[in-house]
């Protein structure tokens, strides 16, 4: 009897094609939207994710506090050497590494470029290489011994930093001091990343004039160890050292897995506030529903009087035009997905390949795309049920005689 | 002979703003089962109400009606929907086809209210658009069928649940003369297998012609009733 009354309705819908497309507009795009939102946000998501992954979940992060955008920018607090010593005894710390960024000049057959650069201890290198999860693509990582070499990120590979390519084995200077280029990385996925420069501590400190700043101190927890706990150690090892106090606590200690929380609080908020635009616009779909409902009872008056007069009982009626609304919705809905699906991958395409990220990433779980299509015909239907009350409700007699 | 439908001093009061409108004021109708009725009378006379009444499309505002010895006039809305979709088959003078159905599917829609299986109405409406001789219409729409064609496909939706009445409202008002005298040859060859047929009408010609009792309405009062007794018309009441 239902699928009857979806085959009732498809050839009412098929009747009246032009006003069913235009309804169907306002719900497909909106559904696109919503798609293309929640499709990406995902793919955003999982991509960092993967990113913490890589970075392992036994690292615990140490910075000090009040820096403007993230390590290297520059504040008043300084971690130096004496934390790197006051963390590396603390119990269940199993090794220990650190870094200092700053903004390097660098030349390459005669051009000259701005990038970040990276000093870190070449005695540690294990430790840093696992941690950032370092890939040589060609050459080598940096290894105890490579003073007067650099690792550098994948970009340098293409011609869009220098006009020239950098190859391994090419000399690069670095504010003026030449360095021998060891090993290209593979991409670690964000474009500022893959222009960064790595180099021995010991050299980044001579040619950038930096004596003891450290920017983060990066702490491997010996395994089996609960990490949060060993956090805590460092923290109140750290606060005695320095000699401060929770409340004038200047450094901040994270672990993986409370960066990954804060990035997704963030993401879900931006994700619930666009999707509370998109919304507004499935509520405008969802009105021209109604008033697209409204009309075809008025204008069928005279059919629901004949089908009333051969047995349709309200409730078959009502069921008519509900299903007729739902699939009003759900056609659209499967036009957004279509739609929506393309968007996405269309950005994905863009982000690879004209803005060299592979964080943007499109995803398209089961959930997302059955969810989409469930969404868009209740919202049908539930745009329709007044209009469908109504015209269950229309008296017989009256409705007959409507012209 | 039982009575198939029976009014019993049936009332229908509308309300337009202060004034009532007494559409039918104490009327009492029986139709026998099996019968050939017609109800006559000029426009404003009532006989709309009565047919609306007699079809248990509408309920009265004082008074019984009985459908098959059931008093129907305390039941709601979709009660009545199932029992005339059963036992009464409505033929219109504007014939009232779904547009957008084929001819079979016009006639599929009746069975299709009372919980029937797909292949179960095929195969009636299929029957039925042969019985009025329509069996190369079958996936016509109405507009492609000639005024005539689109009431015989009526009169086999009609039949559809094999109902016990057939109500026919000005059946061959929109006919021409040849077109509807088939039409009403038709219904009076249903009579002889045993269909109850009401037909509502304002011309007395066609009524004496086939029917065999008629109400004559006016102002809402039955004025006579007149029956034919051995091809003769005889005022019983």
């Amino acid at each position: 009897m239902i699928t009857d009354y979806f085959i009732l309705a498809l050839k009412n819908l098929r009747k009246r094609k032009l006003r069913a497309w235009l309804t169907m507009l306002g719900i497909f795009i909106s559904i696109a939207t919503i798609f293309v939102l929640i499709s990406l946000s995902l793919g955003l998501q999982n991509a960092v994710e993967e990113q913490f992954r890589q970075f392992g979940t036994d690292k615990i992060f140490i910075q000090p506090r009040g820096q403007i955008a993230g390590p290297g920018t520059g504040g008043a607090v300084e971690l130096t050497k004496n934390d790197v010593e006051v963390v590396e005894k603390v119990i269940g710390v199993k090794d220990i590494t650190w870094w200092i960024i700053a903004t390097g000049e660098i030349e390459f057959k005669d051009e000259k470029r701005f990038f970040n650069i990276i000093g870190f201890p070449l005695d540690q290198s294990d430790v840093f290489i696992e941690t950032g999860f370092y890939k040589a693509d060609e050459g080598e990582v940096l290894d105890e011994e490579d003073f007067g070499k650099v690792m550098i990120g994948s970009q340098y590979k293409y011609n869009n930093v220098f006009k020239r390519p950098i190859k391994e084995r090419d000399i690069i200077s670095v504010n003026g001091k030449n360095f021998v280029v060891e090993g290209i990385l593979e991409s670690l996925g964000n474009p500022a990343d893959d222009r960064l420069v790595y180099m021995s501590e010991e050299e980044f400190r001579e040619i950038t004039e930096i004596e003891d700043r450290i920017d983060t101190i990066i702490a491997q927890v010996e395994p089996g160890e609960d990490i949060n706990e060993v956090a805590d150690r460092i923290k109140r090892k750290l606060l005695k050292s320095r000699d401060l106090t929770e409340k004038t606590r200047d450094f901040s200690i994270l672990t993986p897995e409370e960066v990954l929380e804060t990035f997704r609080i963030v993401l879900n908020i931006i994700t619930a506030f666009l999707l509370g635009v998109a919304g507004i616009s499935l509520l405008v779909g969802g009105i021209g529903i109604v008033n697209t409902m409204y009309t075809s009872v008025l204008e069928r008056t005279k059919e629901i009087g004949i089908m009333k007069a051969v047995g349709a009982r309200n409730s078959d009626i009502f069921l008519i035009f509900l299903i007729e609304s739902g699939l009003l919705g759900l056609v659209g809905g499967v036009i957004g997905v279509i739609l929506g699906f393309g968007i996405s991958k269309g950005i994905e395409f863009i982000a690879i390949n004209q803005l060299g990220t592979t964080l943007l990433q499109a995803a398209f779980p089961f959930y997302l795309v059955a969810g989409s299509l469930l969404f868009a015909f209740v919202i049908g239907a539930l745009s329709g049920a007044l209009p469908a009350l109504q015209a269950s409700k229309l008296n017989p007699v009256d409705a007959l005689r409507y012209e | 002979m039982t009575e198939i439908i029976k009014l019993k001093n049936v009332a229908k009061h509308y309300y337009m703003g202060d004034d009532v409108v007494k559409a039918l004021d104490g009327v009492d109708i029986s139709i026998e089962k099996g019968s050939f009725v017609a109800i006559m009378g000029p426009s404003g006379s009532g006989k709309s109400t009565g047919m609306n009444l007699i079809g248990s499309l509408d309920l009265p505002t004082s008074g019984e009606i009985y459908l098959d010895e059931h008093d129907i006039s305390h039941l709601t809305e979709s009660e009545l929907a199932q029992i005339r979709g059963k036992k009464i088959g409505f033929i219109f003078q504007s014939f009232n086809l779904i547009p957008n159905l084929t001819a079979k599917e016009n006639i599929m829609l009746p069975m299709l209210f009372q919980g029937l299986e797909k292949n179960e109405r095929e195969s009636r409406a299929e029957e039925l658009l042969g019985l009025v001789d329509l069996k190369d219409r079958i996936n016509h729409y109405p507009n492609q069928l000639s005024g005539g064609q689109q009431q015989r496909v009526a009169i086999a939706r009609a039949l559809a649940n094999d109902p016990e009445v057939i109500l026919a409202d000005e059946p061959t008002g929109n006919l021409d003369t040849k077109t509807g005298e088939n039409v009403l040859q038709f219904l009076e060859n249903l009579n002889k297998k045993g269909k109850t047929i009401v037909m509502v009408t304002h011309d007395s010609k066609l009524a004496e012609k086939h029917a065999q009792k008629i109400y004559w309405l006016k102002d809402g009062k039955i004025e006579k009733v007149t029956r034919k007794e051995k091809e003769k018309w005889k005022t019983v009441k």
